[in-house]
């Protein structure tokens, strides 16, 4: 037997359903949209996008953070100093809270502080969707309700990015839905004092938080294929038995039914913003 | 008037009904059975009261709910002297899912904007079971900066499940719709009341919820989700509402508790339904008094304790505080009991 001619690489025949679970996790990512099988290390590097197709994969507010910040920081972090209780009593909530805590390091599914971008002063929140789907319980309602007025009145501009697929935190019941009157009423005052509201729509963002600040922006920005939406395609199947098109609640979608005002890819969003916060003339 | 039964009421139901046949047999052949007759409606009270006294969140939910239950256009006919309907949002339809106009009480002109349910299935259809489109609340937020230009309150009155979950309603930007109104509806230069007259659910409530005051009937129930749509996600099974609601804090004694709503307007036992014309005039003297009280108000107070009711509601704890807190109650009445991130609770959900 001749040893030199034994194949490099042992090919592992594996049957098409179990495919994903062959493939290493820690290493390498299956791509949703173009199927390709990258390196974990690839799509970290390309800001979570795809280098084959660009699909957008979701990124935790805190690379967004260094995404979208100078310098990535914050000049003065607002948030962390709030916690989440359980005021309903609810079922699994802390152990939820647990988990998104140790998801994301972060203590609910907001970010927000003052920072520059293109040398800008703005305020800046982002939401994550690793803490219980970025949903809005009493902590984020308040956090961005904070920073929104630290910018009126400071006279700066507001930029949020949302990913909050999980809409008005249900584990808050009520309290929760009243984080959308709190927030969007903040955004009047904001309106009043004529400064700039930029509103980032990552994928996913749903329900409460759609339907309050993320819907309010002067400029209302979408990344590429994110779903956007006030009730969720199975709610919709579900009550309504409607057959929901193709592309249904995506950002194009929602560009061409004039809901937003444009599209932009990741890798432009930082310059997209900076130049959009030298539109308003003080 | 005959009524739809719930489930819970059936006993007491059959009661009255045997109750009256007896009553109607004793006539007829002019027998005199008063001692039968009075012993049954003895217990029949006795049956009421069980019935009607304790009822728990999932039987509110029921009432809220229920069919036969006065909806937004029997408060408007009842309460005001008269109502100029005002149509369209401008742009592209009518919403039959929520009404509005111009209404006078005690000769003053006012607006009022609610979402509309049907009582049978006729009914429902032509207002699409009182499910808004987007159009409904940019009609409704029509109706509002009419009122501002001419400086008459707002009165809302909120029956609804929701904004309706389609299609068309996401083409058409029912989120945006919503978002807008909260909004606007937070700087109303002019006083705003709301109602939750039957079913408040979710930001189709909220859309034109947001208020100087909130009121609230004793049977109505407000929630972010439906009881079945909490028990869907909790325990994958929708026959559990009724344990989802305990959990939801939806009623209106729990929500005066929790300070989202301002005050309780009673009702008959059983429900609006079995005395409508009592609770329609408890809701009419509830606004006199409240709209009495806001119109002594200045623009800026309006505006600022608008602001103030919904930006202090939230539990968390803070580390820039000397011991963990609740946001700061306005006042005792509508504290979110506690001092400590959480309200008071009868008992503990697991
Ligand atoms: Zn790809």
């Amino acid at each position: 037997m001749d040893w030199f001619r034994k194949p490099k690489y042992m090919t592992v025949r594996v049957p098409k359903k179990d495919k994903k679970a062959a493939i290493p996790e820690n290493l390498v990512t299956r791509c949703p949209a173009c199927n390709e099988i990258i390196f974990n290390k690839e799509i970290e590097s390309a800001d979570r996008t795809c280098p084959k197709c660009n699909h957008h994969f979701h990124m935790p507010a805190l690379e967004r953070l260094r995404l979208l910040a100078d310098n990535g920081i914050f000049l003065e972090q607002l948030s962390g100093r709030i916690k989440a209780t359980d005021p309903l009593g609810f079922p699994g909530y802390q152990e939820k809270l647990e988990k998104g805590k140790k998801n994301t390091s972060l203590e609910d599914a907001v970010i927000g502080g003052i920072c520059t971008v293109g040398g800008i002063r703005t305020g800046l929140a982002i939401t994550d969707f690793g803490f219980m789907g970025g949903s809005m319980g009493s902590v984020l309602g308040e956090e961005v309700a904070r920073l929104i007025e630290r910018c009126c009145q400071e006279k700066i501009p507001v930029i949020i990015v949302s990913s909050s697929g999980g809409g008005a935190r249900m584990q808050e019941g009520i309290i929760s839905l009243m984080q959308m009157a709190k927030t969007s009423a903040a955004l009047a005052r904001l309106a009043e004092a004529g400064l700039l509201f930029v509103s980032v729509l990552a994928d996913p963002t749903g329900g409460g938080v759609t339907a309050s600040f993320a819907m309010l922006g002067d400029i209302i920005i979408a990344e590429p294929n994110a779903l956007i939406m006030f009730a969720g395609p199975r709610v919709i199947e579900q009550t309504i038995r409607q057959h929901l098109p193709k592309r249904f609640q995506r950002a194009e979608f929602l560009q061409e039914h004039g809901m937003i005002d444009m599209i932009v890819k990741r890798q432009d969003l930082k310059k997209t913003l900076a130049r959009l916060l030298t539109v308003p003339r003080s | 008037m005959a009524h739809e039964n719930l489930d819970f009421e059936e006993s007491l139901v059959e009661l009255e009904r045997r109750i009256d046949e007896l009553k109607k047999f004793s006539d007829n052949q002019r027998l005199d059975m008063q001692e039968e007759i009075k012993r049954m409606e003895e217990r029949a009270q006795k049956l009421r009261r069980e019935t009607y006294e304790q009822l728990t969140p999932w039987q509110i939910v029921q009432i809220s709910r229920h069919l036969q239950r006065p909806h937004t256009l029997d408060y408007i006919h009842g309460m005001f002297e008269d109502f100029m309907e005002m149509h369209g949002d401008r742009a592209f339809i009518d919403d039959r899912a929520m009404v509005g106009g111009v209404a006078w009480l005690n000769k003053k002109p006012l607006i009022v904007i609610g979402t509309q349910k049907g009582k049978d299935t006729k009914e429902n259809i032509a207002c699409n079971f009182g499910l808004p489109l987007p159009e409904g609340y940019r009609k409704a937020l029509r109706l509002m900066k009419f009122a501002e230009k001419f400086n008459l309150p707002v009165v809302t009155l909120v029956d609804t499940a929701g904004a309706f979950p389609g299609l068309e309603g996401e083409e058409r930007g029912v989120a945006e719709a919503i978002a807008r109104n909260l909004r606007e509806m937070s700087i109303l230069r002019i006083p705003v009341v709301v109602v939750i007259i039957g079913e408040g659910g979710s930001g189709g409530a909220l859309g034109i919820g947001v208020g100087n005051r909130v009121l609230m009937l004793a049977n109505a129930s407000y929630t972010v989700i439906t009881p079945e749509g909490c028990a869907a996600i909790l325990w994958k099974d929708r026959n559990q509402a009724p344990r989802a609601s305990e959990i939801l804090r939806l009623t209106a004694p729990d929500l005066k508790q929790l300070g989202i709503i301002d005050e309780i307007i009673g009702e008959p036992p059983g429900g609006a339904h079995h005395e409508p014309a009592f609770v329609i005039e408890g809701v009419k003297q509830a606004l006199e008094r409240h709209l009495g009280e806001l119109s002594k108000k200045s623009v800026k107070q309006l505006q600022d304790e608008r602001y103030e009711k919904f930006r202090r509601i939230g539990f968390y704890t803070d580390a820039d505080l000397p011991k963990p807190c609740s946001s700061p109650p306005a006042n005792e009445d509508t504290a979110p009991a506690g001092g400590n991130g959480k309200p008071d609770k009868k008992k503990k959900h697991d």
